[in-house]
């Protein structure tokens, strides 16, 4: 059975719930008093790109749309701007919320597949922990090639005149494709970021099985 | 010995040959006439910045920040960590706010630890250049140093968001904070209070990944700056400047706009009123250049 299925199965009806105890931050989901700042406020909002902005989204946990809510491209919308969050007269900590439900919408690989800031994440998350510290150019390059070879020249190519100006400035290194910056003990990071998988997985399990 | 000594948590986009690496210089000369001495924390890690969410999970995400923490108690204990990005004072102070908040994280995140051989005993402070600047310098102390003010210059303070939500700088508002606009005045420009993007989101790691929303957001934090006869822009975040600077040109291409206006960090204003060249000031690492600014640093110091 897949992990999306258990979950899916255990909470069955109740959606809200398995929000609240899978989802980083998810038992503050409750407390929206679906006021809408939070969708004011936001502003990739305003370039029709939410599907659901997070007032709605909030309604349709409490309303049991699993499907709809895991599968939606809205939370990959976020800038992660944090202006939802210091508005919000009810102080949910919205900004984070919106993360928690796409890393676990994510996690049970429900998550659009092709949404372009969803793999950029992805991707920016495996950059930064690989050596411990970022590769800007790997980064760049990265995202330009994830629909293949020909895309990726094309996109490249659109970035041109921006990576030549970097170039000039100083501010991207050619030589980063070769290693780059790194951190020394990155044997120690990679054995606690295990570690901290391991602990994180087994927290969740037990909610489930609690 | 320093007047101010803190541990530095420079980040990864202020490494050499990275795209904050003028930020670095300029903060570097500031600091020395301010005698602020900053020391690196050994082998620092990236903090996942906000945009690490689809797989950073909660635990491994505070556990990346903690190990800063770790390394800073054990090698400048006592000190202060300082960082000059705005996602890494984001990232670190939400980790410490978190730890401090759940025992369970915090016995998760030592036992995490362990496995590099390290341990958090004490939580530090975590604390923004700007913050250094505003409340242990202070504005007086700051002015005290101008020798070269910059009259005369129209300059848009844009504070952008991660420098300024969900934490910001004690004692200034989400929607209009003024710390900016008065280091402006104190250099000797002129600021512009009135600028209604100050607190605009540039669309953060959006500009990578869906450019055409982001740009959207630049267009109108560029046309304000213009609309309010703004010469330059200044900012304290190195994305924030990054993302305004250097897709002006893809702007005009897709708007028919004519932008090109300079975006420098308040280090770099105020490395030049305090008297140094263009190099101090890494006025070099600019891809729109500051040619207004470049004038001034090369002019003799006052007195």
């Amino acid at each position: 059975m897949s992990a999306n299925t258990a979950l899916a199965e255990k909470y069955r009806n109740n959606f809200l719930k398995e929000i609240e105890e899978q989802v980083e931050m998810g038992d503050w989901v409750k407390m929206c008093m679906q006021c809408g700042v939070c969708s004011g406020s936001c502003p990739t909002n305003f370039q029709s790109a939410w599907e659901h902005p997070p007032q709605e989204l909030f309604m349709m946990i409490r309303a049991g749309k699993r499907e709809e809510v895991l599968t939606t491209t809205s939370m990959w919308n976020c800038t992660s701007c944090y202006n939802c969050i210091v508005r919000c007269p009810r102080k949910l900590p919205i900004t984070h919320i919106m993360h928690g439900i796409a890393e676990y919408a994510h996690r049970l690989g429900k998550a659009p597949k092709m949404q372009p800031t969803r793999f950029f994440s992805g991707l920016f998350w495996k950059n930064c922990t690989h050596t411990g510290r970022v590769n800007e150019l790997k980064l760049s390059m990265g995202l330009y090639f994830k629909d293949g070879f020909g895309a990726g020249i094309k996109e490249g190519m659109k970035m041109k005149d921006v990576a030549i100006g970097l170039l000039k400035a100083k501010r991207l290194n050619p030589f980063e494709l070769l290693g780059g910056h790194k951190c020394k003990d990155q044997k120690g990071i990679q054995a606690m970021l295990k570690k901290a998988y391991e602990i994180e997985r087994s927290r969740k399990a037990a909610k489930m099985a609690g | 010995m320093a007047k101010h000594e803190y541990a530095f948590y420079p980040g990864c986009s202020s490494q050499k040959g990275a795209s904050a690496s003028n930020y670095l210089t300029s903060v570097e000369s500031m600091c020395k006439t301010l005698d602020v001495k900053l020391t690196e924390i050994p082998d620092w890690n990236c903090c996942g910045a906000s945009i690490g969410y689809a797989e950073a999970g909660e635990l491994p995400r505070h556990v990346m920040n903690a190990r800063n923490f770790a390394l800073s108690e054990k090698n400048l204990p006592g000190q202060e960590i300082v960082a000059t990005c705005a996602a890494c004072w984001l990232g670190a102070r939400e980790t410490r706010e978190r730890l401090t908040h759940s025992d369970t994280l915090m016995a998760d995140t030592r036992e995490a630890l362990k496995e590099a051989g390290l341990t958090i005993n004490e939580m530090p402070e975590i604390r923004h250049m700007v913050e250094v600047l505003i409340e242990d310098l202070g504005f007086d102390e700051m002015k005290k140093h101008v020798v070269r003010p910059l009259e005369g210059v129209k300059i848009a303070g844009y504070v952008g968001c991660q420098t300024n939500r969900p934490f910001g700088v004690a004692g200034e508002s989400f929607e209009n904070p003024v710390y900016l606009d008065k280091m402006v005045e104190m250099v000797g420009a002129e600021s512009i209070p009135e600028y209604d993007m100050k607190v605009t989101c540039c669309g953060g790691a959006l500009a990578f990944s869906e450019p055409e929303k982001a740009q959207a957001q630049i267009k109108d934090i560029v046309e304000s700056a213009y609309d309010h006869g703004a010469e330059m822009i200044v900012t304290p975040c190195p994305l924030c400047q990054a993302n305004v600077e250097i897709y002006q040109g893809q702007i005009n291409q897709r708007y028919g706009t004519k932008f090109n206006i300079p975006v420098m960090y308040y280090s770099q204003l105020m490395v030049v009123a305090y008297g140094g060249s263009a190099k101090d000031a890494a006025l070099n690492g600019q891809v729109i250049k500051a040619r207004r600014l470049e004038e001034i640093a090369a002019k003799p110091v006052k007195g």
